[in-house]
């Protein structure tokens, strides 16, 4: 779960981190009030959950209370990458000595959480280890004890700052660490952790992200879901315990399981068509799960056809067709289906699902070329 | 021969009282595999379809001697009851349960790492030999033993390979489901030494998808250590980045882990990717002839 970067910044607090305090803001009087009361320089900074927000325009300087207010009227409201803007941070500006970046990730293929520091801060993390990987340097936390003093003061030294400031780094490391602990983040960054004038650390812009399969013990996190960020279908497939996401095409699909959904998307694909959706109804596929997903894949307006690919397995194929009849015969779907059926009883499913006049086919590149047609035949 | 799993497994059921662990209990005994204990704390002196339930793992292995444990308690229990199992001196401990959080996994990683048992899993379904033993919640009629060795992060898309496998006359030595979250007990490399060592298999399939660099990792040591022929197969060319794609770990992140990366590193060790999985089956019957 992502959470916007003023929720981040307070969760770094809270660990003892200084951040650059600010106001959130949803109007531009609002920010003019808090350029007001901030007092001097401000910037001001879109609140969504997508990178890229100063090259999109959606962080600027504000001199005065009105020229904050001007600036806020043109960032609330922009469309960065897709995401709206409907928040923003007001922030004092900072006089800048120096610009670090500091992020904590899970490193997988180290199977452990991994520091990273680099001394080319404030630009884009994944350019530098693009371009300059030489510029990053990591520590792997210990899996039990995690990051340890001497590592955090390693770091600090590999990053050429002087001695004087290498306690002040490595108890912000170490906290940064704890933070991403504490609320179980698959990411907690810190871009730029700048050096002010005044020889001080401070977090300007942080950004954390929550491991979805932890947020049942931290009941508090949960609060920071901004719904305005999220699709209502992914919402409404995550309240029924569907694994659903919304994706630009013309075909739905209802398949059971994460690999075969991806498999099913990807040979929709490669005969001309483009998937609507991602959904896993999960390996059991249940009469009731199929029928919430069809609901959530027809909701879609864009859908012409819909593909159903379900490996039954153990689950018995005439059962998944008996609540496949079921929700159809409740929907009443106006557009083609397209099904594939796998599994134990197999030709008693099928033949329940033929006898209802649906087109039940028996192989996946089959099922494939046969729904692109139909959507490409219903939209013609 | 195979790898893992046999007539020779022993195996205890943690979570046998639940729902899920009494029905695949029952799935695995009408295979065939010996399910020769339970654990469930406080369910002591029950069986369960006529397996004995013990209140620990230690209790379990004492008396009947199982050598694999398989794991089907909730989330939050999970890391705990593998900590038991290792505890308890299990060899090979498969963990089905799902969402796990990836924080807990690390510290379970590296416990099970340094005891010399071995994790399979989680998020996983488990692992097969055809003919002799499941130990899983996979479907065992659409396999049958033959020369094939899979390894595989997804579950019902290995079924699909398999059944398409098994329909082309190609049976199979061990199917091994690995998991889909980003920190699992058992990697694709660690799969592909034991296959290459394994007499009986003679052609390996493995299947990744998006997220992490597993498969480039186990490309590099396809080039370097595998004879035997490897057919890829790799899910979610179509995903979109940032998206966590129904399994925790299927998730393209900072540009890493894409299903062009891992076919073009595979494509680089000399392993062809198939693009469908009835396809694979063409390819490994190439392989062999």
């Amino acid at each position: 779960m992502n959470i916007h970067e003023y929720q981040a910044a307070e969760i770094l607090k809270r660990h003892g981190i200084p951040i650059n305090t600010g106001i959130v803001a949803t109007t531009p009087d609002e920010v003019a009030a808090a350029a007001e009361q901030l007092g001097g320089t401000v910037v001001v900074k879109a609140q969504v959950h997508t990178g890229g927000r100063g090259k999109a325009g959606g962080v600027k300087l504000a001199g005065s209370p009105a020229e904050a207010r001007e600036v806020a009227s043109r960032i609330l409201g922009m469309d960065i990458r897709g995401h709206t803007v409907h928040k923003v941070l007001v922030a004092p500006a900072v006089p800048i000595e120096r610009e670090y970046y500091l992020g904590v990730v899970i490193d997988r293929a180290a199977r452990g959480i991994t520091i990273m520091g680099s001394s080319a801060g404030g630009v884009d993390i994944e350019e530098v280890a693009r371009e300059t990987p030489e510029q990053i340097h990591r520590e792997l936390a210990d899996p039990f004890l995690g990051l340890h003093d001497f590592q955090a003061r390693r770091l600090a030294f590999a990053l050429g700052i002087e001695p004087d400031l290498v306690p002040g780094f490595a108890r912000l490391a170490r906290q940064l660490y704890q933070a991403f602990f504490d609320s179980d983040a698959s990411l907690a960054e810190i871009n730029p952790l700048v050096l002010t004038k005044d020889r001080a650390w401070l977090a300007l812009d942080s950004k954390i992200t929550i491991d979805d399969s932890a947020l049942v013990r931290h009941p508090d996190l949960e609060q920071l879901r901004d719904l305005q960020e999220e699709n209502p279908t992914e919402m409404a497939a995550r309240a029924a315990g569907l694994s659903f996401v919304k994706l630009d095409g013309t075909i739905g699909c209802v398949v059971n399981g994460a690999g075969l959904s991806m498999a099913t998307m990807d040979a929709i694909k490669h005969y001309g068509g483009e998937p609507a959706n991602f959904l896993d109804v999960g390996g059991g596929a249940s009469a009731e799960q199929v029928e919430t997903a069809l609901r959530l894949v027809l909701a879609d307006p864009n859908v012409r056809a819909v593909l159903v690919n379900i490996f039954g397995g153990i689950t018995r194929c005439d059962v998944v067709a008996q609540g496949l009849l079921a929700a159809m015969e409740a929907i009443k779907p106006t557009v083609p289906f397209v099904i594939r059926l796998v599994g134990t009883n197999q030709e008693a499913g099928r033949a329940m699902l033929a006898e209802a006049g649906l087109t039940v086919v028996d192989t996946m590149p089959e099922a494939a070329q046969r729904v692109v047609a139909a959507a490409k035949g219903a939209a013609a | 021969m195979s790898i893992l799993v046999d007539r020779q497994t022993r195996l205890l059921v943690q979570g046998i009282t639940g729902r899920e662990g009494s029905f695949h209990t029952q799935q695995m005994l009408e295979y065939g595999t010996q399910v020769v204990a339970g654990v469930t704390p406080g369910g002591a002196g029950k069986t369960v379809h006529g397996v004995p339930v013990f209140n620990t793992v230690a209790d379990a292995v004492a008396a009947t001697g199982a050598d694999t444990s398989i794991i089907y308690v909730p989330a939050r229990f999970a890391p705990d009851a593998i900590y038991e199992a290792v505890d308890a001196g299990i060899a090979l401990i498969v963990c089905i349960t799902e969402n796990i959080p990836t924080r807990d996994m690390v510290a379970v990683y590296h416990r099970v790492r340094q005891s010399g048992s071995r994790l399979i899993g989680p998020n996983c379904p488990g692992l097969i030999t055809p003919g002799q033993a499941k130990v899983g919640i996979m479907p065992g009629y659409i396999h049958t033993p033959g020369p094939v060795g899979l390894v595989s992060r997804s579950g019902t898309l290995t079924y699909e390979v398999v059944h398409a496998l098994t329909q082309a006359g190609l049976g199979q030595s061990t199917a091994v489901g690995i998991g889909g979250d980003p920190i699992i007990g058992t990697s694709f490399v660690d799969v592909l030494e034991m296959f290459e060592a394994d007499p009986a298999t003679q052609a390996i399939v493995l299947i990744g998808e998006i997220g992490g660099t597993d498969e480039e990792i186990a490309a590099a040591y396809i080039k370097e250590h595998v004879t035997k022929p490897v057919v890829g197969f790799i899910a979610g060319r179509t995903a979109p980045p940032g998206k966590r794609m129904g399994h925790a770990g299927a998730i393209i992140s900072g540009g890493q882990g894409t299903a062009a990366e891992k076919i073009a590193a595979l494509n680089a060790a000399g392993v062809p990717v198939a693009e469908s999985p009835q396809q694979v089956a063409d390819l490994v019957r190439q392989a062999l002839s």
